[in-house]
């Protein structure tokens, strides 16, 4: 017998359906996402796109169908194949910028009480600080995490996210309380880090020209049929899947930015 | 003219005005006194601070005719160390289950309503009760304040633990934690300023618990002596005690305060 030689893709769903009770929030979602690719999701607020997150991340379970990671079903609770960086509260308040990267590496090596000592925790600090250089926080490794700007705080949540080389980065709208100026510092950064780390990104955002801009594939999040007496009777899916190569992006950007706009419109 | 509103005295005023209500107090008190002692001299209800300061240097400089001790200091170290205990017992299994209610579901389910209830009983009603079981020593005045205290210490953490972002407990998952490791690193290094400011709130309740059980059956201590001098009406012995009592539970709240600053820093400078 001879064994097909195909990729295998990261993350598959099947026929993927959520409901709570009654009101459908995800129906019949079908994507192949392969490893590299970085996944901007756009839509309306409500639209299922951070239910999608949260059942990437292993926090919600389909209703039917099915979500593989490596053709297995999806672990059902978070752990360090999937890492995470939220809009806020991500980061952990009682600990120093340092602490809160080697701590990860503390809950590999210390199983029981998760604290390193002595030269154990050394070789973990050089490594810790090596990744907060790439991001940027040097300078602040000794300060607490309320004593950091919105951006530092955020830089510091990425690199708490990568240390633990997780292979798929879920990103729930990390940038959306920045400055524009700062938020220009964090696309770059993460840019640098996907390509660096050879990371699968999967990113929520509400800004479409972030999305465009960032992710070399686009979803948008809409639902396809509506019911006016009954909102919740139908729910999103994935109306609109878009390459997205550098180049292009301008010019697709606002001919699809219009595209999009007319299709709100006429619903 | 400013509306009354948008008036902030400045800081001297501030202070001026904060011992003032002191001073008012003081200065009635010693008018009253005053005058009661000159119609009798014999007047026991409002003393004279001359008066209690004597009776004051009696009871701690000056030992005890029938038991050769210092009573202020003995009253003083029983009170103190049936406190303690009490206090430290109740936080910690205050804290214990609050932890646990709050961080895990599983324990949350058959704990929770249990507690709810526990902590709806009037102590002093189990008073009896306690001294029946464990008798009129020390043991039933340990056991009235951690009854009273522990329960509202574990409502209060159970309230923190959720008040803990969702987020930060993912975020531990994502970096590989399991239950225990969250517990011991996400949990109740944040838990532990929330718990001392539970001690301070529930220290009141526990001072009332000690001096109620003390004046109820005991040889020793604070709440002792002031009811046992009730009888002979000896209000100098009483208000130097209660001023005393009102001093102590100052310290202990200040040496909390300072304690929290000392060792949480990054919770007292607003990181949450």
């Amino acid at each position: 017998m001879t064994v097909m030689t195909q990729v295998q893709p990261l993350i598959k769903a099947k026929n993927l359906w959520k409901k709570y009770g009654s009101n459908v929030v995800l129906e019949g979602l079908n994507i192949t996402v392969n490893t590299g690719e970085f996944i901007t999701m756009v839509g309306t607020s409500g639209c299922g796109k951070s239910t999608f997150l949260k059942m990437l991340l292993g926090m919600e379970e389909p209703t039917s169908g099915e979500l593989l990671l490596d053709g297995k079903p999806i672990p059902n609770e978070p752990d360090q194949s999937r890492g995470i960086v939220f809009q806020q509260y991500s980061v952990f308040p009682h600990l120093t910028v340092l602490e809160n990267v080697i701590i990860a590496r503390e809950f590999e090596h210390s199983p029981l009480i998760g604290k390193l000592f002595g030269g154990k925790k050394k070789s973990v600090v050089e490594e810790a600080k090596a990744l907060l250089d790439s991001v940027g926080l040097t300078p602040a490794i000794n300060k607490y995490p309320h004593e950091l700007s919105g951006g530092m705080k955020q830089r510091l949540a990425i690199a708490q996210a990568l240390i633990r080389q997780p292979r798929i980065l879920l990103l729930d709208e990390p940038f959306g309380a920045l400055d524009p100026g700062i938020r220009a510092d964090m696309h770059q950064l993460i840019l640098k880090l996907w390509r660096d780390h050879k990371l699968t990104v999967f990113m929520v955002t509400h800004d479409l020209s972030e999305g465009f801009y960032l992710g070399t594939r686009l979803w948008v999040f809409d639902k396809l049929r509506r019911d006016p007496h009954s909102p919740e009777a139908f729910g999103a899916s994935i109306t609109y899947d878009i390459p997205v190569t550098r180049k292009n992006t301008e010019a697709r950007g606002i001919d699809m930015l219009s595209e999009i706009k007319a299709a709100e419109i006429a619903l | 003219m400013k509306r009354l509103i948008n008036l902030t005295p400045t800081k001297p005023t501030r202070w001026f005005l904060g011992i003032l209500p002191f001073l008012l107090i003081i200065f009635i008190y010693i008018i009253s006194s005053d005058a009661r002692l000159l119609e009798n001299s014999t007047d026991k209800l409002l003393p004279s601070f001359g008066q209690m300061g004597e009776t004051l240097y009696n009871y701690a400089l000056e030992p005890s005719k029938r038991t050769g001790e210092y009573l202020f200091w003995v009253d003083t170290y029983s009170s103190l160390k049936r406190l303690f205990l009490g206090i430290v017992i109740a936080a910690i299994i205050g804290f214990t289950f609050g932890l646990l209610t709050g961080a895990i579901p599983t324990f949350h389910a058959p704990v929770s309503p249990l507690l709810t209830i526990i902590s709806l009983v009037p102590p002093m009603a189990l008073l009896p009760i306690l001294f029946i079981i464990f008798g009129l020593d020390e043991l039933a005045k340990v056991a009235l304040i951690v009854i009273g205290v522990a329960p509202c210490i574990a409502r209060d953490i159970q309230r923190c633990t959720f008040e803990i972002p969702q987020e930060q407990i993912i975020k531990a998952q994502t970096l590989g934690a399991s239950s225990l490791q969250v517990l011991l690193r996400v949990y109740i290094p944040q838990l532990l300023p929330r718990l001392i400011s539970s001690i301070r709130l529930t220290l009141g309740s526990g001072w009332l618990f000690l001096i109620a059980a003390e004046a109820i059956a005991s040889t020793d201590g604070l709440g002792y002596r002031i009811f046992l001098v009730r009888r002979y009406m000896s209000m100098d012995v009483i208000l130097p005690y209660v001023a005393w009592i009102t001093l102590l539970a100052f310290i202990i709240d200040w040496l909390l305060l300072k304690t929290s600053q000392k060792c949480f820093k990054w919770h007292h400078q607003g990181a949450h």
